[in-house]
């Protein structure tokens, strides 16, 4: 009896003498100033959203895993972690400086930083860093030329958060192009694709859209409402990804099998449903650190862009998904609620939105993640109308709902005055449903640039691997499976064959090669 | 004389049938994974809106080794358990036994099949 009222009575004693402990420090020196409490809060919401756009790697192993075959999990699997790991490497080397290397410039030259609503001078004091391009376009840089390596970065906490939150940001654009070149892509190959991507094409774009190049400044240039607006990356992540999605599915050819003579299909079905539906959640988690973190700020406005974009994505994902698997069930050819095409259906709203989020009401996000479940259904069938392979649907999803969700902001943006000031134009971003035009002409611009830009480039970087016979895994190696081949371990194994002395193996001497299959 | 039945089901049907084959007293058996089609054909799939049949369908096949006499017995208690009255119940095949050794003892033939409470010595 005692016991227990002493136990009761100690936590609230502790909580009361920690609180006049904390009030005394308080009042006895001074606190931080509101602005260092801002750029703090700023900072770390920065930081705690990088990670949650960091778990979406995981999000994305699991469902190109699922969708693929048992006998290329361990190479489809090694994808999605390599890709991170070069991508972080490469993005560090070039990709970041390429990317915002020259964003203040642009600021300074065209206004006062102050005068961009939205721009990374809600993490601190950046003024003289990253202002070098490294080709430039008037006033406004084509690509970056500061900041490689983080040389002469590393005291501004706010620009290594910022480096942080933009680098997964790339890396959800890389490992897109995983999805589609599945089954049948060299890992050397890879290597190449995951370089190309975190240390050229991604950074290219972003620097376009994101870092101050042409077309964020088409509004103050050409008077198109506020210049591309991208909140998240419909346009910089996933049209890049999904557009070198295509261009490697379209080099590479379809896995062997796939098409028959008459060009009818076959379906190669995924292994494993659940790890497909799993990681499907995980992604749309990773997502409210991936729209909503893209307000880079928590304090003043950033606050209101951050909610309503984190409650557009929850709705235009559930839409998404809703609609494509009634869709399928109703009117697509297996009269089934489709578990595969409903998980693109969910994925597909959440890049339709990526772009509009913070600019749309809740109705809006609704109806832009209806279409998207209905575009990635219709897009899946095309894709396969046309002979190309796309194992898990990373060109329905990434590239297809990209491009609607570019153009979703020129249709939806509804003025609202937080958005005043945005890419520098005093206007708020208004689209044509609220009587603007010039927004959507804008958004044209992005899609048709982005599109052919990295279409082009990548098709182009694809021949090269290909003529240096980097590309495609040999025909044997695909038939049996990339796992043995190309990594030399099975990725699903039993007990029975990793013991020593297992009854199913037999050690191998040191030195030799145990690999069946390996040259 | 002894006989083998090969007994086909679906993989659902297997805790019944096992039961019911306790139910009348046999012991022994054995039980594999299988894949396979008769008459049926296969079934439709569909995979991200495409169609695909898969023609070797999942079945739990039980292996029974036992004596002539014991066999119609055993048959219908399999039937009974195994039975839905749509296509693919499954199917059951009766071999020919040359002989049986039981590794441990070395008894031979109906002596190797005896269990205590097995289908025999209950009657």
């Amino acid at each position: 009896m005692r016991k227990s009222i002493l136990r009761r009575l100690a936590i609230p004693l502790l909580v009361a003498g920690l609180l006049s402990a904390l009030s005394s420090v308080a009042f006895a020196q001074e606190g931080p100033s509101t602005s260092e409490l801002a750029e703090a809060i700023n900072v770390m919401w920065m930081l705690v959203a990088g990670f949650l756009v960091f778990f979406m790697q995981a999000g994305f192993a699991l469902v190109e895993t699922g969708f693929t075959r048992a006998k290329n999990v361990a190479h489809t699997m090694m994808m999605n972690l390599m890709v991170f790991c070069i991508g972080a490497i490469g993005f560090w080397l070039v990709g970041f400086a390429f990317q915002f290397g020259s964003v203040n410039f642009t600021y300074a030259a065209t206004a006062s930083a102050a005068e961009w609503a939205h721009s990374p001078v809600t993490l601190g004091d950046w003024s003289g860093l990253l202002a070098t391009p490294l080709l430039q376009f008037g006033q406004h840089g084509i690509l970056g030329g500061s900041g490689f390596m983080l040389a002469g970065m590393g005291a501004s906490s706010g620009i290594l958060a910022f480096f942080l939150f933009q680098m997964v940001f790339m890396d959800t654009a890389a490992t897109i192009p995983t999805g589609s070149t599945a089954e049948r892509l060299k890992f050397s190959g890879f290597i190449l694709m995951a370089l190309w991507v975190s240390m050229f094409m991604y950074p290219l774009i972003g620097n376009w859209v994101w870092g101050g190049g042409w077309l964020q400044n088409l509004g103050r240039s050409l008077g198109f409402g506020n210049g591309a607006v991208d909140f998240a990356g419909s346009g910089v992540v996933h049209m890049v990804g999904g557009a070198i999605a295509l261009a490697g599915a379209i080099v590479l050819g379809p896995r062997i099998g796939r098409f028959n003579k008459d060009g009818s299909a076959n379906a190669m079905p995924g292994h494993n449903i659940p790890l497909g539906i799993l990681g499907t959640i995980i992604l749309f988690f990773g997502w409210f650190g991936f729209n909503p973190g893209s307000s880079l700020a928590f304090v003043g406005a950033g606050r209101s862009l951050a909610v309503t974009a984190a409650v557009n994505t929850l709705l235009a994902g559930a839409a998404g998904g809703i609609a494509a698997m009634a869709y399928m069930w109703l009117i697509g050819p297996s009269k089934r609620p489709d578990p595969g095409l409903s998980v693109n259906g969910v994925l597909a709203g959440l890049v339709a939105v990526t772009a509009p989020c913070a600019f749309i009401t809740q109705t809006s996000a609704v109806v832009i993640g209806l279409v998207a479940g209905v575009l990635v259904c219709l897009a899946t069938f095309g894709l396969e109308k046309l002979r190309i392979d796309d194992p898990v649907g990373a060109v329905p999803v990434h590239l297809i709902n990209g491009m609607w969700g570019v153009l979703a902001v020129g249709i939806f943006a509804n003025g609202s005055a937080v958005t005043a000031g945005w890419n520098g134009v005093a206007t708020p971003v208004t689209g044509l449903l609220y009587g603007s035009t010039g927004q959507l002409v804008a958004q044209l611009f992005e899609l048709v640039a982005v599109f052919v830009s990295v279409f082009a480039l990548s098709w182009v970087f694809f021949k090269v691997v290909n003529a240096v016979k980097l590309l495609r895994s040999a025909p044997a190696d695909e038939l049996g499976g990339l796992d043995i081949p190309e990594m030399g371990a099975p990725g699903y194994t039993t007990v029975d064959m990793v013991m020593p002395g297992g009854r199913l193996v037999q050690q191998v001497p040191a030195g030799a090669r145990p690999v069946a299959g390996a040259k | 004389m002894t006989k083998k039945i090969e007994a086909i089901i679906r993989e659902e049907a297997l805790d019944a049938v096992k039961e019911a084959l306790k139910q009348i007293g046999i012991v022994g058996m054995n039980v594999y994974e299988v894949r396979g089609h008769g008459r049926q054909g296969g079934i439709e799939l569909s995979w991200r809106g495409t169609s695909y049949r898969m023609d070797l369908i999942p079945k739990m096949q039980l292996n029974i080794i036992l004596s002539d006499h014991n066999v119609e017995r055993t048959v219908d208690a399999i039937i009974q358990a195994a039975r839905t009255g749509n296509e693919g119940d499954g199917i059951i095949f009766i071999y020919p036994v040359d002989d049986v050794v039981r590794i441990r003892t070395g008894e031979r033939g109906h002596d190797a099949l005896m269990y205590a409470d097995d289908i025999d010595t209950r009657k």
